[in-house]
């Protein structure tokens, strides 16, 4: 009885050592394969975007597509050039821009200079919580409320306008931009407003000149992931924008950004596989290249203005 | 509500006394938004009769319904115009064989906004506005016509896998699907209500029933076919006088789905029910005597199309075009 005990004994340490050792290993892989799934994903992506533009491209000057002034590919006269999808995109996304950026940033100094610690607990959920509404929901908020309103002041403002999307896009981003940058503004350390104190400067004076060009790389980051932002969002102006590809830089024309254009056309039935089809990832990979421009951009200002304390 | 319940309760008794017990079962259509009024009605009141029945009605566009349709993932297609040779085909190599079934007239209307001074509109201006040849150049209301407004011309239509676009295009240009393409175009005809109803510059072209809802919001032009302005309405669809913009409308049965009871009894309800729904939702119901025809066509099964060939704004009636004898 007694070896016998003593062997398994041995055995079961072994084997509970084992059986520790490839539990860690197991979770390693699984902790790697998650990280790496997103990589794999997003490559996947670009791998289906850049294949079906090969082919879309095989059909279409490239030259064309970046040049012409119409983008009518379903119809009897198709023309694929992706300058009215990209007008709309930027006019709308610098629109929204003019509301988010003053506004997020301004909110940010308050929250983070002004307000008391109370205060700031209570309010930057709140605003975040503008980003919890759905898209759709802020979509029909441009078309029936904002829109009518400002039709009280343009009478001529079409129904369907770059302006109200744009205006409601950029509420919709205020708390993007206003939460990361709040937290950049906060994370300067103390001592750099003391020290502004101590000059003389006052609170204004300390925000806008010591804090604000402390936190710029910050700063910069959260404008640039509300241009994403901008530039991505689908639903608000596929409702608002009213879907008709105008070259255009006029944000009191009705018009289509490259992400209405995909929803249009995935609403529709299109036979897979045409080149009407194929427009789709034209379309996909000139946003993708857009925002990966942006972010590369962003990439460059926060590494060119990081202050290490 | 009560005594509707009540009267729905009566009814179905009624129904089940008659020893036409109510038919359970799933009914799935989609296509045209111009017939999704039509449909929807029929469909509510179906499922009044019949409590254990389920429609289900989707918005896809008469193509985008055709393309379900003979892929056989749909029991019945609502579609604004016959099916195509090309649709056909594709029907027949998928083996899908239908019944053809017109269910109502529609009066194709031309909307402006009601602060536009117009009144009626020409049909070869029309073509000059919609035109492959004005895409990009026609951008202006007095481009047309010089009288009209020195004004942006903004155009709202159907999108081009709607069967509302083809009918408008074929009748208007001359040629199905031959539009200019610099315009808000969209599937769903709400929209396009949305889009004229917000802009004074606006003009659009749907099926009667959208004007007919939004008729406070919206103005309709009458049509000018060389004899003289004619408005849409239920009188001028029946005598023949609003052309070439009048058209029946349709809805296609899968042979093969006509063997599940709750289709069948469902296509024989809304041949039934058509002549007051249709009126219900605002289009123009076939004569009670087209409506017997089309039921004695559903009960034979008789089956392929005979409007394919039809070209749209002939002014053929429906009982003129059922006679000929139909192919797949």
């Amino acid at each position: 009885m007694g070896p016998l005990f003593f062997v398994c004994r041995g055995s079961q340490k072994m084997s509970k050592r084992f059986f520790r050792q490839s539990k860690e290993k197991l979770i390693e892989a699984i902790l790697l394969l998650a990280a790496s799934s997103s990589i794999f994903i997003t490559m996947g992506i670009v791998g289906i975007l850049v294949y079906e533009s090969v082919q879309f491209f095989r059909e279409v000057s490239f030259f064309d597509f970046i040049t012409d002034t119409q983008w009518t590919p379903l119809f009897e006269n198709p023309h694929y050039g992706i300058l009215p999808l990209l007008s709309g995109t930027l006019t709308t996304t610098f629109v929204a821009l003019c509301v988010a950026i003053p506004l997020g940033t301004i909110a940010a100094i308050f929250l983070s200079e002004y307000a008391s610690h109370r205060l700031r607990e209570i309010v930057k959920p709140l605003l975040e919580l503008l980003s919890a509404v759905p898209t759709v929901v802020y979509g029909y908020f441009a078309l029936l409320f904002v829109t009518p309103l400002l039709q009280k002041i343009f009478p001529d403002l079409p129904g369907f306008n770059m302006l109200s999307a744009g205006l409601v896009i950029g509420i919709m981003i205020i708390p993007y931009v206003s939460s990361v940058s709040e937290d950049a503004i906060h994370s300067v350390p103390m001592y750099l407003r003391e020290g502004s104190y101590a000059m003389g400067a006052t609170k204004m004076q300390t925000a806008l000149k010591v804090v604000m060009p402390s936190a710029i790389s910050g700063i910069a980051a959260a404008y640039i992931l509300g241009i994403s932002r901008a530039v991505g969002e689908t639903m608000v102006v596929a409702i608002a924008a009213g879907m008709q590809p105008n070259f255009t830089f006029n944000p009191t024309q009705p018009a289509e950004t490259i992400t209405a254009y995909i929803v249009q056309v995935s609403l529709g039935d299109l036979p897979h596989g045409g080149l009407g089809y194929r427009t789709i990832f034209a379309a996909g990979l000139s946003l993708l290249s857009m925002t990966l421009v942006f972010n590369i951009i962003g990439h460059w200002l926060r590494k060119k203005y990081r202050e290490v304390y | 509500m009560k005594t509707k319940l009540i009267l729905a309760s009566l009814f179905v008794t009624l129904i089940a006394l008659k020893s036409y017990a109510g038919v359970t079962g799933l009914v799935t259509v989609d296509g045209s938004s111009t017939v999704f009024p039509i449909t929807e009605a029929v469909a509510e009141e179906f499922q009044i009769a019949n409590r254990g029945a389920k429609v289900t009605v989707g918005i896809s566009g008469t193509g985008g319904g055709f393309k379900k349709f003979c892929r056989g993932e749909i029991d019945i297609s609502d579609a604004s115009r016959p099916i195509k040779a090309e649709e056909m085909q594709i029907c027949k190599d998928a083996g899908i064989q239908y019944v053809e079934l017109p269910v109502a007239y529609d009066a194709l209307t031309i909307v402006v906004n009601p602060k536009n001074p117009l009144s009626s509109i020409k049909v070869e201006e029309l073509k000059k506005m919609w035109q492959p040849e004005a895409q990009g150049v026609v951008t202006k209301w007095n481009q047309i016509n010089p009288s009209w407004p020195n004004q942006n011309l903004k155009l709202y239509g159907a999108g081009s896998d709607s069967g509302t676009f083809e009918y408008f295009t074929e009748a208007t240009v001359g040629k199905a699907k031959s539009s200019r393409g610099d315009y808000t175009a969209s599937e769903d005809d709400n929209v396009v209500v949305q889009g004229v109803a917000t802009d004074v510059n606006g003009l659009g072209y749907f099926g009667y029933a959208y004007y007919a809802e939004n008729q406070g919001k919206l103005k309709a032009l009458a049509i000018d076919n060389g004899k003289g302005p004619v408005a849409p309405s239920k009188e001028t669809v029946e005598n023949g006088t609003y052309t070439p913009l009048s058209r029946p409308i349709f809805i296609y049965v899968n042979k093969k789905s006509l063997e599940k009871p709750q289709v069948k009894a469902f296509a024989q309800f809304y041949l039934a029910q058509a002549a007051s729904l249709v009126a219900q939702v605002k289009y123009v119901p076939l004569p009670a005597g087209t409506y017997q025809l089309v039921a004695e066509r559903l009960n034979k099964q008789v089956l392929g199309t005979s409007f394919a060939d039809v070209h749209a704004g002939s002014g053929l009636k429906v009982e003129q075009v059922l006679a000929k004898s139909p192919k797949l």
